[in-house]
């Protein structure tokens, strides 16, 4: 199985192991998450039409992996929300230095919740362009992100 | 980062357990961006971008008790953002059923923002995005140090009143305004608030406000602007109209993308103090002319289910409309509906502004001609109204690039607002 490793900056510690889901452009927090918020979907399926690679797909408990947030200042509190309801990611992997409302949710989810999410920054341009949707991503304390194609199934295709 | 001894001692527990929780919450905030210090909270006021109670963020609500049992609440007043519910506004039984079961916090959070320090005053008179205009009242000085959350109010404080306040998100804006400190980085620091972009507007008309805004936003994203070309269409001072412009760009460029300060030349405060000494060395420029726009707007979703549906809604004021947009758009509708050989607005419309607006509004001729026509005022949020999953699944139009980022409203130029009310195709 091919792997590879990224070096990032720790934001807020922690190790996880989940499976990757990419948003190339800015992941605007509100748009995303306030319909699944508002309809109780377990699954938190992404509700921005504006981002084409991530509308409609289920993101709890993945890996979101992306540029930066953008969009409204209520984007921390959407984070703070979703962890805190534990429908939150299981991590966020920014491939740019984290953003204010980003950074916001992360140490309020880290200081206010039972279910802080590990926050890796710095990740690169590389990282970004590298990760695809249904990777492993396993990510270390110190900042390490390892991507790893996934297993492939009993019939020889990809989980 | 390096605390007085006084932030140090809260860090440690002198004012309780929550207090520290505050002041560890900031220092964390701080912390990931380098600051070396924290700063006071120079605003007379604060705002918070969370005015609703809505069932879903019970986590919220549930930390704020925290906060006033323990009696840490806001060292300054401060105003919110608009609320969601206003019976002006068209509904119906049904929808109004499910905005009660949606917004069922609502009076607890009410109560909740009053204990924590929101501006007393007549019935929903803080509430609103545009608390910085002058029948407000919240409106900081050049070189305030704030502590806000609304991303339209904090790239118009930023931006056209030279304040300094970073994109802060909801709650995190509450715990500066109690510690009365807020971390130093980003756009409270000179470098931070230098230009990374020369944006040429090069189009052969003035640009609608919020399409350039959205082309901008989508573009530099987090990145500080440095606009040329704009003076021309808007001029050199900060008159009403050039302030209105400045809204609702400035809101568009930080919905569709995430803007916290512009500069535009000869016009905003530090633009006109430094000229282009704001642009970093190595900004990037970004050419917007006539075919740009056009493309952006070409670029917007459609996500009614029925594209031709006929529009059952219209909403303008996200942000909040200024006095001089509602007197301009009443006169101008006035204008074109006769030109049309009609006395009324074909599509239910609904113009929003702060209640202190509104109320000067009431007192003009303006008030009742414009009730005449079908309008209805009111100081709600359209973008909490349209959450409703029953509003969510009408057409509805508007010329708010943030209302349609957020929700399934359908954009359209005022040119094309104009039309449609006026009963013209588009």
């Amino acid at each position: 199985m091919a792997s590879r490793t990224f070096q990032g900056r720790v934001v807020i510690p922690g190790t996880v192991s989940a499976e990757a889901l990419v948003s190339r452009g800015g992941f605007n927090t509100l748009a995303s998450y306030q319909t699944a918020l508002l309809l109780g979907d377990k699954q938190v399926k992404c509700g921005d039409q504006n981002n084409p690679d991530l509308y409609k797909k289920p993101m709890a408990g993945r890996a979101i992996c992306l540029p930066e947030t953008i969009g409204s200042t209520t984007g921390g509190m959407a984070f703070y929300t979703v962890c805190a309801l534990e429908k939150g990611p299981a991590c966020l992997l920014f491939s740019k230095t984290i953003d204010s409302l980003a950074a916001a949710g992360a140490v309020l989810a880290a200081n206010w919740t039972e279910h802080p999410m590990p926050v890796v920054d710095q990740l690169g341009d590389e990282f970004l362009g590298y990760v695809q949707d249904g990777m492993t991503v396993t990510v270390g304390e110190d900042g390490a992100v390892t991507l790893s194609d996934p297993e492939p199934d009993a019939t020889g295709g990809k989980k | 980062m390096r605390l007085t001894e006084e932030q140090q001692a809260i860090l440690d527990g002198s004012e309780g357990e929550v207090m520290a929780k505050v002041m560890k919450t900031l220092v964390m905030y701080g912390d990931i961006y380098g600051a070396e210090r924290m700063v006071p909270v120079t605003s007379e006021l604060g705002h918070t971008v969370i005015s609703f109670g809505i069932s879903v963020m019970g986590p919220v609500y549930d930390l704020y008790d925290q906060l006033i049992n323990a009696g840490v609440v806001s060292k300054q007043e401060f105003t919110a953002d608009p609320l969601p519910l206003d019976p002006n506004v068209p509904s119906g039984p049904i929808r109004d059923i499910v905005f009660k079961i949606m917004y069922k916090y609502q009076d607890r959070y009410e109560d909740q923002l009053k204990r924590l320090g929101l501006r007393p005053g007549g019935p929903h008179e803080a509430y609103t995005c545009t608390s910085y205009l002058p029948e407000v009242g919240n409106t900081p000085k050049q070189g305030d140090v704030l502590s806000w959350a609304e991303s339209s109010a904090v790239v118009f404080a930023n931006s056209v009143l030279g304040a300094r306040c970073n994109r802060n998100s909801g709650i995190i804006e509450l715990f500066g305004s109690i510690a009365g400190v807020v971390p130093e980085f980003g756009l409270l620091t000179d470098d931070g608030r230098k230009a990374d972009y020369l944006v040429k507007v090069e189009t052969s008309k003035k640009p609608e406000p919020q399409l350039l805004g959205s082309a901008v936003g989508m573009h530099v994203m987090d990145k500080v602007p440095y606009v040329v070309g704009l003076d021309q269409w808007i001029g050199t001072e900060l008159d009403d109209e050039a302030v209105t412009y400045l809204k609702d760009f400035g809101a568009a460029t930080a919905s569709n993308g995430s803007v916290g300060l512009y500069h535009i030349e000869n016009l905003t405060p530090e633009a006109k103090e430094q000229g282009r000494a704001l642009l970093r060395e190595d900004a990037e420029v970004y050419v917007i002319d006539d075919a740009e726009l056009e493309r952006v707007k070409a670029s917007y979703p459609v996500v009614w289910s029925n594209p031709n549906a006929r529009p059952k809604l219209c909403f303008m004021g996200c942000p909040h409309m200024t006095l001089n947009q509602i007197v301009e758009w009443t006169d101008r509708l006035e204008r074109e509906l006769q030109a049309a050989g009609r006395t009324k607005v074909s599509v239910p419309t609904v113009f929003t502004a702060a209640p202190g607006v509104l109320e000067e509004f009431s007192k003009l001729p303006q008030a009742l001609r414009l009730e005449n026509m079908g309008v209805t005022t009111s100081y709600i949020c359209p973008l909490m109204y349209m959450n409703n999953p029953l509003a969510k699944a009408m057409p509805v139009i508007t010329s708010s690039n943030k209302l349609r980022t957020y929700t399934s409203a359908r954009y359209y130029t005022d040119d094309q607002i104009c039309d449609i009310l006026c009963g013209r195709s588009v």
